[in-house]
């Protein structure tokens, strides 16, 4: 998260040498990972009658000790991801591999062993507590389902927790309903810690709370890594956090990776459209700059993830699409740079995506319901 | 004369645990054609102040003046009121799929809206309703114009809110955190709409927001405000480039930024909480949380002056002198931006 740059080449080589041991090693791989979600009819025999791809084959690594961003809009399969990592849900094809082990297949026990090392931070932090228990039970409860400590040893280790997350170990009696925002999410985060875990997914941890509390927990969580050589996965819809808090980002649009890259570059130069437009529609909280700036705006809206476009899946929409992104499908991969994109015509350095005209037809795509 | 002026707003709710003051002396005046931003945090009053001008918060006690067009709309008859909610004064909402009503279909609702305000036939503000589909850039309005709300997408939801907001060609559009729920790429599409559309009617607009990024963008004017009362009142440069009161500092110390965002620095938050509408603290209400507090913070509740006697458009409520101000902007907060 802060000074954890990745050694893949000569850009930043800010402090990588102080690193503990293992760190920039591969601590998660998921390759070729897919997620269906099946449509049925009938109440009976329920006949599958389509499929949601949230997630549609999926390839990356996380580092130890690093922070891997994943920014995309709401639909675009990067919660469900998240789930599939941690195994809340089973991938639907594909491997994900923690620690030099195949975990996409983990039962029983081993599964359960595993969760120790895997944990994630949810986004509400009202839904995600149960509200007829005491904090010192939802955070303690980790122990005792692992047979780790219990009794007056539990209490003990809770209320470490709780002060090393800046809550106030006095108030373990408490129920949820007795924090403030902010607070429930260093409640959630105290849980994740429990187990020592190697590896948080935190799934829009910050969302939910008032800028000057998001810095705040932002914080926490910065601190937490460098304390306990944590790894994240930090899956955001904010941009501007993610910049923040990741040294690599991956971008995802209809349950694809567009682009994965150093976070700093993929700010500056963003190789993919979409990669562009998105950056390109944050507010930024300075007037002049934000009137300097061109918006690119994208039309229509995120087509169905039940029966995406063919090739690639931004091209109904995309700013620089020709023929060939309608037939071919653009794999995931190196750019000028070295980043990764998965795009046939990547924005060219100096390039306006403003000015760019599409090569073919683009009919205004008609949303699904719902959305 | 300004389009709609407030003076000395007060909101009070009477609930079981005391008497929440939600909004505690509020002024702004709004021009036409222009837009004012209110930004604060959750329970800061932003949303109340403009619920209350169109007597929308039920159960509060409102006290002061709201001004428009020579009338105060806080004395108006609930029918007067009736009739200059929604076709002088327009409300969009933050969450489309609550503010639109999911049994009736999104025409039909634009058309009692119209027809609520004005003596037409069905025919005629059925044809405006689907015009107005258009312009905001719903694709196929005949035919979407029949649809449900749950049938749109969340960007078309809003824009359909934002149709039906402009039927009636409104002075004043109160947008209540319009793009909150919004992905950035559909926020872009709305903010673009809101703009154009502005330009295009000349409407004045009041924008509650929490996004600093889309005040940046958006307003002419800011007021910031804290547990329920103003802090600071100026133009979005001065806001952005000379803030004078400690929370505003804080909060644009709090954003990291996707432009200027230096990778592995810390973000400085605003310690602590906001605090208790019921119990609020003595004097300043932000001397709790801030860094800068002094002895008279605790006692005496600043008002809102001109830190610059020779910019009186530029206010803020703080004890600090002038001189303390632009020190600690130049020395401490400026630099860490």
């Amino acid at each position: 998260m802060s000074d954890n740059s990745d050694n893949s080449d000569a850009v930043s080589t800010d402090s990588t040498e102080a690193q503990t041991p293992g760190a920039g090693q591969p601590l998660l791989r998921v390759a070729g990972v897919k997620k269906y979600f099946p449509i049925t009819q009938g109440i009976i025999f329920q006949r599958e009658v389509g499929r949601v791809h949230a997630v549609d084959g999926v390839d990356f690594e996380v580092r130890q000790g690093e922070t891997l961003g994943v920014v995309g809009e709401t639909g675009c399969g990067k919660s469900t991801l998240g789930r599939v990592i941690c195994r809340l849900l089973d991938a639907t094809e594909g491997t994900i591999e923690f620690d030099g082990r195949d975990i996409t297949h983990l039962k029983g026990g081993e599964l359960r062993r595993f969760r120790r090392d895997v944990q994630m931070i949810f986004q509400d932090p009202y839904s995600s507590l149960n509200p007829r228990k005491r904090i010192g039970a939802i955070i303690g409860d980790p122990f005792e389902i692992h047979g780790i400590a219990d009794g007056k040893q539990r209490k003990l280790r809770v209320q470490e927790l709780m002060e090393v997350v800046g809550l106030n170990p006095e108030h373990y009696n408490r129920y949820p309903a007795e924090f403030s925002g902010g607070q429930r999410q260093r409640i959630g985060v105290a849980r994740a810690l429990a187990l020592r875990p190697k590896l948080i997914i935190c799934d829009e941890p910050v969302s939910a709370l008032d800028v000057s509390i998001q810095a705040q927990v932002i914080n926490l969580l910065e601190d937490l890594q460098n304390e306990f050589n944590l790894t994240y996965v930090f899956i955001a819809h904010d941009l501007s956090v993610v910049r923040h808090v990741s040294d690599r980002v991956a971008v995802m649009y209809l349950g694809k990776i567009v682009e994965l890259a150093d976070a700093k570059r993929l700010y500056t130069e963003p190789k993919h459209p979409y990669t562009g437009a998105l950056l390109s529609a944050v507010p930024v909280a300075d007037p002049d700059l934000s009137e300097q700036r061109e918006r690119v705006i994208l039309l229509g809206d995120v087509p169905s993830p039940i029966d995406p476009p063919s090739g690639c899946r931004f091209h109904p929409r995309c700013p620089k699409a020709q023929q060939k992104c309608v037939d071919e499908i653009p794999p995931l991969e190196p750019k000028i740079t070295g980043d990764l994109a998965a795009c046939h015509f990547p924005i060219e350095p100096g390039e306006n995506l403003a000015d760019a005209k599409p090569g073919i037809r683009q009919e205004q795509a008609v949303p699904t319901a719902g959305a | 004369m300004a389009l709609l002026e407030v003076k000395d707003l007060r909101v009070k709710f009477h609930t079981d645990d005391g008497i929440v003051g939600a909004v505690d002396g509020v002024n702004f005046s709004l021009e036409r054609g222009k837009t004012l931003g209110i930004v604060g945090e959750s329970g800061s009053g932003k949303s109340v102040t403009c619920l209350s001008i169109l007597g929308l918060s039920r159960g509060a006690k409102v006290t002061g003046e709201a001004l428009f067009e020579g009338r105060d709309l806080l004395k108006m008859h609930p029918d007067e009121m009736r009739d200059v909610r929604g076709k002088k004064i327009a409300m969009i909402f933050q969450d489309p799929l609550s503010s639109l009503h999911p049994f009736y279909k999104v025409g039909a609702q634009i058309v009692e809206m119209i027809r609520t305000h004005e003596k037409i036939s069905k025919k005629e503000a059925h044809d405006r309703a689907v015009d107005l589909l258009r312009r905001v850039g719903i694709p196929r309005p005949e035919r979407r114009a029949n649809d449900y709300p749950h049938q749109f997408s969340g960007g078309m939801r809003q824009r359909a809110m934002i149709a039906m907001a402009l039927a009636l060609d409104p002075a004043v559009l109160i947008a209540d955190e319009p793009t909150t729920a919004l992905d950035v790429t559909v926020q872009a599409q709305v903010l673009d709409l809101i703009e154009r559309l502005q330009e295009e009617f000349g409407t004045a607009i009041i924008m509650i927001t929490h996004d600093l990024g889309v005040v940046a963008d958006m307003a002419d004017e800011v007021l910031v405000m804290y547990a329920a009362r103003p802090v600071e009142v100026g133009s979005r440069r001065d806001l952005y480039y000379h803030p004078h009161h400690p929370y505003a500092w804080g909060l644009l110390q709090s954003i990291p930024s996707v432009a200027t965002a230096h990778l592995g620095e810390r973000l400085h938050p605003i310690k602590g909480l906001p605090p208790s509408l019921i119990h609020p603290p003595a004097g300043c209400r932000f001397h709790p949380r801030c860094p800068y507090v002094m002895d008279v913070c605790v006692r005496e509740e600043p008002k809102l002056l001109p830190a610059d006697p020779t910019d009186p458009g530029h206010t803020s409520a703080c004890h600090l002198s002038p001189e303390d101000k632009q020190r600690i902007w130049d020395q401490e907060v400026a630099p860490a931006r």
